[in-house]
């Protein structure tokens, strides 16, 4: 299994590098992949004991990598890969002569790889990074159109969402790690734990699942997401992606979904997604528009499902997840057929395309109709099951059975009316308008005959109600080991085929009484707007904190920082004065009194100074004045290199002041004179305090010591600084002079840049304002 | 600009250059027992490099027309930070350091500890940073220009 993850990213590489002029033949390696795929898999499958694989991670964490390969998986599996064989096969006919074709390709099979990844996951945090990866995927293949702004802006919105969400489902997930010890699923299903953290922890995850799976109120990406070419929305934004979070709720379910809050969650979230993506799917006027938001719808439906933890809406969840993907994936496809025979998916633009295209409009009223729930479709077998499910699990759940019962008829009534719209609006033929041409007739084998076959699934797995039911057995006991059903054509005449007869006719009525023209929007507040608003909020008061604390002036910065130094070392000394006051000499020996007098006089004089150029050889004195201190106090290294690096200053120094005004200005409205005289020696005062106090503070025997006899036998050497720079510490040396190199590169950069501006033909200006109250 | 070169500089230059580097160098290696290493060692050699600069002559300097500041900066970080890795590779920690000794015939006992490379790194590292300002202060046309056609190549 692992080794079929990797030949994805394998493969991917070879098309993204190889392969970039031969876009035919990098989708012919793609479709490649996803058959070994499937066909492994499904051999896989057949084993038994299900076969597992864990591979080492982080073993000072105890992370693994876990994959098992469970019923659930193997669907999913499937469901991924062949439906990725037929979008592929379709987007060859598609758009292969589109720039970014063969990136397309490339990203497709990674991502195909990383949600095969996800739903064999047997580990949450296994999960999890291959969750975080089809968001990063998705984000490339919406965003596919970079010259389009609109596409980078929804592509980026997808990536904030689901990054969001993933950063919640990460919290979620380490919180399962800390409160139950913990991060497998099975494990956790057997420990079966509970407390405030789990909640907390489910409750994270849920926020994860919800806005990958595009639920309320994290719905809106979703239907942004649309601006990704048709098999990039038919794969990942009907069939696979979104099923990401279903599957965690899935997952999920069976450790802590017998709690009730977890339960209402659910079926508010779902619920008000399934009637809400309803709606808004009605008002829709953009054909792949109006299936955005009835997959949101659907997804909602499949939330309530699978997040119930009833037995038998398990079971349900799991068939109606099947026939969803293959009815959906089909409908994008056709969408995608119409938009590129006709060059427009505007419902209220087409007419009579159904009576030019006959053939795709048969096949999409199939797969329309197994969405609406109408015999003898898969979809009328599931979503009868559903309906069972839920009319039997109020005696076990109570009153939240009865209301997920009422979102979903209310739900099923609107995909009967969105069905209605979406197949007379793509097809029928208008009053008033003139039939659209087609320009381009549909290529069979190329664009027909992949959304064909998704039709096949959808009346065939219809016809075999029954022996596909039974192949969903293992996928639904691999969640709930009571979970089994049997599907059927002919249910009979019960409760719910007469919910099924009555939600029916009432979206007949429905599909008739709303116009195709899109009706005022009764809600003014969409999800969208929410997050534009908060999004350019956020900037906007960065760009303003930026401005106030990063003002560009040196001696405001200094003044700041010397503020607050003081106002710490202040702190410090009213709180302890410590006992180094009383072991004050005034000098060791006469030379030590002359240097520091002649260190204090170079001070004074770098003050005083008009001269820039004085004042950096006053400067160069004192840092050689210091050097003599570290010789008297016996440490040669440091004196050494103070020498070396006051030498270098002072070249450097001259370097600069060549382009600087020979005497300082002393202009400034910040802070006057006095002003800054005060605080220097303040500074200067408190400073010196600190110091004899500190001297005085010590307790515990200095770490020198040991440093010195280890040197030798540990390190090989004698010199204790030099080993300390190289052994002891030689981490903090590595990340200093990592530092330094930066620096340096930013230096050089920073300086050739303001040449740069400065050379006559360049036409930036020097900004002023950076440049006043600077002083050196 | 060659007319307003010090012969005394240049002719300093020209002895001093070679012995500054030679003396750099012996003390980043003398620094693992005595005053010095690769810091220090750096800093002197990079005071030979200024010399040379403020003469001039560095335009007829093959170590500034081959390496350009950031290889060198770049060859620094790259040996210490392989010193610091190698040890992962047979399974020690981070840093952790080797002394080998061996008797080589004539010379005698040597011993060479793995943090002598790390130090070498740290030596080419200053250098780097020291030219690399140097460079860019200076103004060179010549060797910015270069550098900068260099980039857009």
């Amino acid at each position: 299994m692992t080794l079929l993850l990797l030949a994805h990213l394998l493969v991917a590489t070879v098309i993204l590098t190889v392969l970039r002029s031969r876009p035919r033949l990098a989708a012919l390696f793609g479709i490649g992949v996803l058959l070994t795929t499937a066909v492994t898999i499904a051999i896989l499958s057949t084993r038994s004991p299900q076969p597992t694989e864990s591979w080492e991670w982080i073993s000072g964490l105890g992370l693994r990598l876990d994959l098992a390969l469970d019923g659930l998986a193997t669907l999913m599996v499937l469901v991924i890969s062949l439906l990725g064989v037929l979008v592929l096969w379709y987007s060859v006919d598609y758009f292969s002569d589109h720039i970014a074709y063969v990136r397309f390709v490339g990203v497709f099979v990674i991502f195909a790889g990383a949600m095969s990844g996800l739903v064999m996951s047997a580990d949450l945090f296994t999960m999890f990074v291959f969750w975080e990866l089809t968001s990063v995927c998705s984000f490339l293949l919406i965003g596919m159109n970079d010259e389009s702004a609109a596409a980078r802006s929804s592509a980026l919105r997808a990536l904030l969402v689901t990054g969001a969400g993933g950063l919640c489902l990460l919290a979620g997930v380490t919180l399962f790690q800390v409160a139950a010890g913990t991060s497998s699923f099975s494990e956790l299903a057997a420990a079966s734990p509970n407390g405030t953290l789990i909640t907390v922890a489910a409750l994270l995850a849920l926020t994860g699942a919800f806005t990958k799976s595009a639920q309320f109120p994290f719905h809106f990406w979703l239907p942004g997401a649309m601006s990704a070419p048709t098999p990039v929305s038919a794969y990942l934004h009907s069939a696979t992606m979104v099923k990401a979070g279903i599957v965690l709720i899935a997952r999920l379910a069976p450790i802590v979904g017998q709690e009730d809050l977890w339960r209402w969650i659910i079926v508010l979230a779902g619920g008000t997604t399934m009637v809400f993506g309803g709606v808004r799917a009605m008002r829709q006027t953009d054909a792949k528009l109006l299936l955005a938001h009835s997959t949101v719808s659907q997804l909602g439906f499949l939330t309530i499902l699978m997040g119930l933890g009833v037995p038998g809406a398990t079971y349900a969840g799991v068939a109606h997840l099947l026939a969803h993907a293959v009815f959906k994936a089909g409908l994008f496809l056709s969408v995608g057929i119409v938009d590129h025979a006709a060059g427009t998916r505007d419902i209220r633009k087409l007419s009579g395309v159904g009576q030019s295209m006959p053939v795709v409009a048969w096949l999409t009223g199939l797969s329309a109709a197994s969405m609406a729930g109408l015999i003898p479709l898969f979809g009328f077998a599931t979503k009868e099951k559903a309906l069972v499910a839920l009319l039997d699990a109020d005696e076990k759940v109570g009153l939240v059975a009865n209301v997920a019962l009422g979102f979903v008829v209310v739900g099923s009534v609107l995909s009967v009316a969105y069905s209605i719209r979406f197949m007379r609006g793509l097809f029928g033929t208008k009053p008033g308008l003139e039939t659209t041409p087609i320009d381009h007739a549909p290529s069979w084998f190329g664009l027909v005959l992949p959304m064909g076959l998704t039709v096949v699934g959808t009346v065939v797995a219809g016809f075999l109600a029954g022996t596909v039911g039974g192949w969903l057995d293992s996928p639904a006991k691999a969640l709930d080991p009571k979970a089994y059903g049997k599907l059927a054509l002919w249910p009979g005449i019960n409760t719910a085929f007469l919910i099924s007869v009555g939600v029916i006719v009432v979206g007949v009525l429905v599909a008739r009484s709303v116009p195709t023209r899109p009706w005022r929007n009764p809600v003014k507040i969409s999800g969208e707007n929410i997050f534009q608003y908060l999004y350019d909020g956020l900037i906007v008061a960065a760009k303003r904190i930026t401005r106030i604390t990063q003002s560009g002036s040196l001696l405001a910065y200094n003044v700041v920082i010397i503020l607050v130094v003081i106002s710490v070392l202040a702190a410090a000394l009213l709180t302890d004065v410590g006992g180094g006051f009383s072991e004050l000499v005034f000098a060791d020996s006469f030379i030590q009194a002359a240097v520091v007098i002649l260190a204090c006089a170079f001070t004074f004089g770098i003050a005083i100074t008009q001269q820039r150029f004085v004042a950096v050889l006053l400067l160069g004195g004192l840092g050689f004045a210091c050097a003599l201190i570290f010789v008297m106090f016996g440490a040669p290294d440091l004196a050494l290199t103070q020498i070396l690096v006051e030498t270098l200053i002072i070249v450097v120094f001259l370097l600069v002041l060549r382009q600087l005004p020979r005497a300082f200005e002393h202009r400034n409205k910040f802070a006057p004179r006095s002003a800054r005289i005060v605080i220097a020696a303040t500074l200067g005062v408190l400073m010196a305090m600190f110091t004899v106090m500190v001297s005085g503070a010590r307790t515990a025997p200095t770490v020198g010591d040991q440093y010195t006899n280890l040197a030798l036998p540990e390190a090989g050497g004698r010199n204790v600084v030099n080993v300390i720079l190289v052994d002891f510490r030689a981490t903090d040396t590595l990340g200093e002079i990592t530092v330094l190199a930066v620096a340096a590169i930013g230096v050089a950069n920073l300086v050739r840049m303001a040449n740069r501006r400065r050379r006559p033909g360049g036409a930036e200006h020097v900004e002023n304002h950076t440049h006043e109250g600077v002083t050196l | 600009m060659k007319s307003s070169r010090s012969l005394i500089l240049d002719e300093a230059d020209r002895w001093l250059f070679p012995v500054v580097l030679l003396v750099s160098v012996y003390f980043t290696f003398r620094g693992h027992n005595a005053a010095g290493g690769g810091f220090i060692g750096g800093l002197i050699a990079s005071a030979a490099f200024v010399l040379r600069y403020l003469t001039g002559r560095h335009r007829e300097d093959p170590i500034y027309n081959v390496f350009r500041p950031h290889v060198i900066l770049g060859a620094g970080l790259f040996v210490s930070t392989t010193t610091a890795l190698a040890p992962l590779l047979v399974g020690d920690s981070l840093l952790e350091s080797h002394i080998w000794k061996f008797t080589v015939p004539i010379i005698g006992d040597l011993k060479i500890v793995s943090s002598t490379f790390f130090d070498l790194g740290v030596y080419l590292l200053v250098i780097g940073v020291v030219l690399s300002v140097l460079v860019a202060l200076g103004f060179d046309h010549d060797l910015d220009e270069d550098i900068d056609n260099g980039a857009q190549a």
